[in-house]
């Protein structure tokens, strides 16, 4: 079965591009818009990895981090953030909340699946 | 990288352009003295969400325009600067160029590089202001003696170390641009900033290659040579930093990797402890949840990174997209008025049916009959949600004036508010877009010749700040938009007396309303200067026009020191229009029911004749013009005795009539067909319809009417 990825952004073009990029390379892809539709969806799905943008209304990703590894059943699954947001604070920030690891914008839909590819294979 | 991308270009273009247009909406709503958070964190958020996609499809400038505003609203955002009005003015400006430089990657228009550049400056002077140095916010290159911990924030301490930096640059760009003067001078410049070396330097050589060894910062570089070569042919590279340095952070956020992969030895790897040590676009963070296990090799050394920007502009595609928002689809406009139409047909269609079952025994065809009057429903009810597809709110228009407002008002140094009344009220697509131009021009015409002054208005016991208000709201069948300022409202001695100069019929007697109305005369000014806004009189009688060419009509009321309103009363559709049907001896016409007040028989004595002017009715203390329409065109009709017929009161622009009729038929929702582009143009019908026994029966231009009749009675 396709491994199942939750991707958040604000921003419906770079949604739009994970799922293309996703899809192509074989991936289950679930949008959310920003945190709080995340975290619904994460409730609803079970997902093998989470790609989060940081700054989104409503509820940031930092507190959809902190939210997700809450739950249970995802206090092991592979959340990577998406950011542009420069300097360490931002990334510390997301190791304190419970982030796998980070990805900077922008990034080229090779990189992307590379990245993937080294938490899920 | 880009092809893949291009897919993805139109969502983008699309999404910045909202994004810009609730940037816009936010700066001008900011309250300066008491910036509301929220709007704050909109606008950086606009900003941020543009500067990411603007990356991601490699939109350089607009990454760079994007970043400058994010770095400066962040520091607004987060208290370490004071929101002033010139800085509102700045984001404008950025806003400006930023829909420039995305209209240029659209492929409509040209961004110019100068206006970028200007603005550029004016927002790094605003986020100087707090830091002080020279740290430019862009790229920031810094370089932390000790390796542990490197989890850093940007003090003090890591900046000023940041500004005593050197850095190797290596820089290339074609040679063809440039002519020897700008050769040398450019050449001159970057000696100043540091340690020039020609690598490729010559009149023979196609491109340029030099290596710069300073401690500017790469901004401050690339200032230097964006005023003389094409930024897009210009490619800056950081070769090495020339201090002994365990690890470096560059925010790689501003820089796009290469595409060239393998100029990066070691494009990526995870770090044994700590977050944050890397010039890597990612990471992971070890012992977290599911952090790959292979962390070592990718150990990251230093030195060998090597990071350029991504300078190329990747040229404009119009790609549509097939990845439709769950919420809207996007449908031509075409389609839907292929769809209006069928509609029409089939309301035509339905009311022939209609017509002939009125003839068969309700008892024998019960069922038919029912079923006729549920097909009836039915029909209104598509009718109606085909046409409400054409619909948008208003707001659509309304959103771009409250900065027509803001720059006109500093413009002419008045203080003025602008309030928005019933922006949802929606409206034909059509009739949105034509209505954008007369609209504007009645606002800058209530801005210019309205609002007084700020003194003049104090002086006269009026808030220093005037207030122009634009409402929207259905009306029976109709739109009504009424621009409305608390200025110094209309005079009409001036008026006359202008009018009189100008040759005009007019007389001291004359009511307001038709005053008022003068000022919609072609090449008619009272405004004692001409000012480069208004007051040349050129405009008021075009928008008139306008909106008497979409079915419309304008009043206006004014009182002088109080203010004036200007109503447009707009059709809300121009496909279909609610209508009485009436008989004129063989014939029927239909008579747009916006216009109609009642319709009664009249007493022979309640008929007057006025020599030479023809016949009055009395109706409710009012005497009304008879406007006989078997006259008006050429019918015999059943009788000519005004006693027999019906009388149909109209009311258009200002003025009312009675229409003599011979009967009225009944009510109908008439699809309109045009007389002109069948037929040709006749006076007083304004179109055509298909009734449902298949005649045609025209469509009154009721106004032309009811204004004809009063200037005869005159």
């Amino acid at each position: 079965m396709a491994k199942k990825i939750l991707a958040v952004d604000d921003s419906a073009s770079i949604r739009q591009m994970l799922t293309f990029t996703l899809k192509g390379a074989g991936y289950d892809v679930i949008e959310a818009v920003d945190g709080q539709d995340a975290l619904d969806k994460a409730n609803s799905h079970k997902v093998n990895l989470v790609l989060t943008d940081i700054n989104m209304p409503r509820m940031d990703g930092l507190q959809l981090l902190e939210m997700l590894r809450r739950l249970s059943h995802y206090k092991s699954v592979p959340i990577l953030m998406l950011t542009t947001e420069s300097g360490d604070d931002m990334k510390a920030k997301g190791k304190e909340a419970g982030a796998t690891g980070w990805l900077v914008k922008p990034f080229d839909p090779k990189r992307l699946l590379e990245v993937i590819g080294k938490v899920i294979g | 990288m880009s092809s893949d991308l291009e897919q993805f270009y139109e969502v983008f273009f699309e999404e910045s352009s909202e994004l810009l247009a609730e940037m816009e909406a936010c700066l001008l709503g900011l309250d300066v003295n008491s910036p509301d958070m929220e709007d704050m964190n909109a606008i950086f958020r606009a900003a941020h969400s543009i500067k990411g996609g603007a990356g991601t499809f490699g939109f350089t400038d607009m990454t760079e325009m994007t970043h400058m505003l994010e770095t400066l609203l962040d520091k607004l955002r987060k208290g370490e600067l004071e929101v002033r009005s010139e800085m509102i003015d700045a984001f404008l400006k950025a806003g400006d160029v930023i829909k420039d430089q995305l209209a240029g990657h659209r492929g409509d228009g040209e961004a110019d590089p100068a206006a970028a550049v200007a603005v550029c400056e004016e927002l790094s002077k605003f986020s100087e202001e707090v830091s002080g140095a020279a740290e430019m916010p862009a790229v920031e290159v810094k370089v932390s003696a000790e390796s542990a911990p490197p989890v850093a924030k940007l003090t003090e301490d890591n900046v000023s170390i940041s500004t005593t930096e050197r850095t190797v640059f290596l820089i290339e760009f074609p040679n063809s641009e440039l002519n020897e003067k700008v050769r040398s001078n450019l050449l001159s410049n970057l000696s100043e900033m540091g340690q020039l070396e020609k690598l490729v330097f010559g009149e023979t050589e196609s491109r340029s290659k030099l290596r710069l060894i300073t401690d500017s910062t790469e901004e401050n570089v690339w200032e230097v040579l964006a005023f003389v070569v094409d930024p897009t042919n210009l490619i800056i590279e950081i070769e090495a930093l020339t201090k002994d340095s365990a690890s470096m952070q560059l925010s790689a956020d501003k820089l796009a990797v290469g595409a060239d992969e393998s100029e990066l030895e070691e494009p990526y790897g995870f770090f044994p402890d700590a977050p944050g040590n890397t010039t890597k676009p990612y990471g992971f963070f070890p012992g977290s949840p599911a952090a790959p296990a292979d962390t070592k090799d990718d150990e990251v050394k230093p030195g060998n990174c090597k990071v350029s920007i991504n300078n190329k502009n990747t040229s404009s595609a119009r790609v549509s997209t097939n990845f439709a928002e769950t919420s809207s689809i996007r449908v031509s406009i075409e389609k839907v008025d292929q769809m209006i139409n069928l509609v029409g047909e089939l309301v035509i269609t339905q009311a022939m049916l209609a017509q002939t079952a009125s003839e068969v025994d309700p008892v024998v065809f019960e069922k038919l009959l029912s079923g006729l009057n549920q097909l009836e429903r039915n029909t209104r009810d598509l009718q109606e949600s085909v046409m409400s597809i054409r619909m948008l709110p208003i707001s659509f228009v309304f959103s771009r004036f409250p900065r027509v407002v803001r720059d006109l008002a500093s413009k002419l140094n008045k203080q003025i508010e602008l309030k928005q009344v019933g922006e949802g009220t929606e409206l034909d697509k059509g009739l949105i877009e034509k209505i954008a131009d007369p609209l504007t021009h009645l606002i800058r015409n209530s801005l210019d010749h309205g609002v007084e002054m700020p003194d003049v208005r104090i002086a006269a016991g009026k808030p220093a700040q005037g207030t122009i208000t634009l409402r929207a709201f259905h009306q029976g069948g109709s739109i009504v938009i009424e621009v409305g300022d608390d200025g110094a409202g209309l005079n009409r001695e001036k008026i006359l007396a202008k009018a009189k100069e100008r040759g005009l019929p007019v007389h001291d007697g004359m009511p307001d309303s038709e005053v008022w109305m003068l000022i919609f005369e072609a090449g008619f000014s009272t405004a004692a200067v001409v000012t480069d806004v208004s007051g040349r009189g050129v405009g008021m009688d075009v928008v008139k026009r306008n909106i008497s060419a979409m079915g419309g009509r304008v009043e206006i009321e004014s009182a002088l020191g109080i203010g004036t309103r200007i109503s447009v009363r707009l059709p809300l559709t121009l496909a279909i229009l609610d209508g009485l049907s009436v008989g004129v001896g063989d014939q029927m016409f239909i008579v747009p029911l916006t216009y109609i007040i009642e319709s009664l028989q009249p007493t022979a004595k309640d008929i007057k004749s006025v020599s030479g002017r023809g016949r009055v009715v009395q109706v409710r203390g009012e005497y009304l013009p008879v406007v006989a329409l078997h006259e008006v065109f050429n019918l015999r009709p059943i009788s000519e005795e005004i006693h027999d017929g019906i009388l149909v009161i109209l009311e258009a622009e200002g003025h009312k009539a009675a229409m003599l009729v011979d009967t009225l038929i009944g009510q109908h929702q008439v699809v309109i067909k045009s007389l002109e582009s069948n037929y040709r143009r006749v006076q007083g019908v304004s179109g055509a319809t298909i009734m449902g026994d298949g005649k045609v029966a025209l469509i009154l231009d009721t106004a032309a009417l009811v204004t004809s009749s009063y200037k005869e009675s005159v």
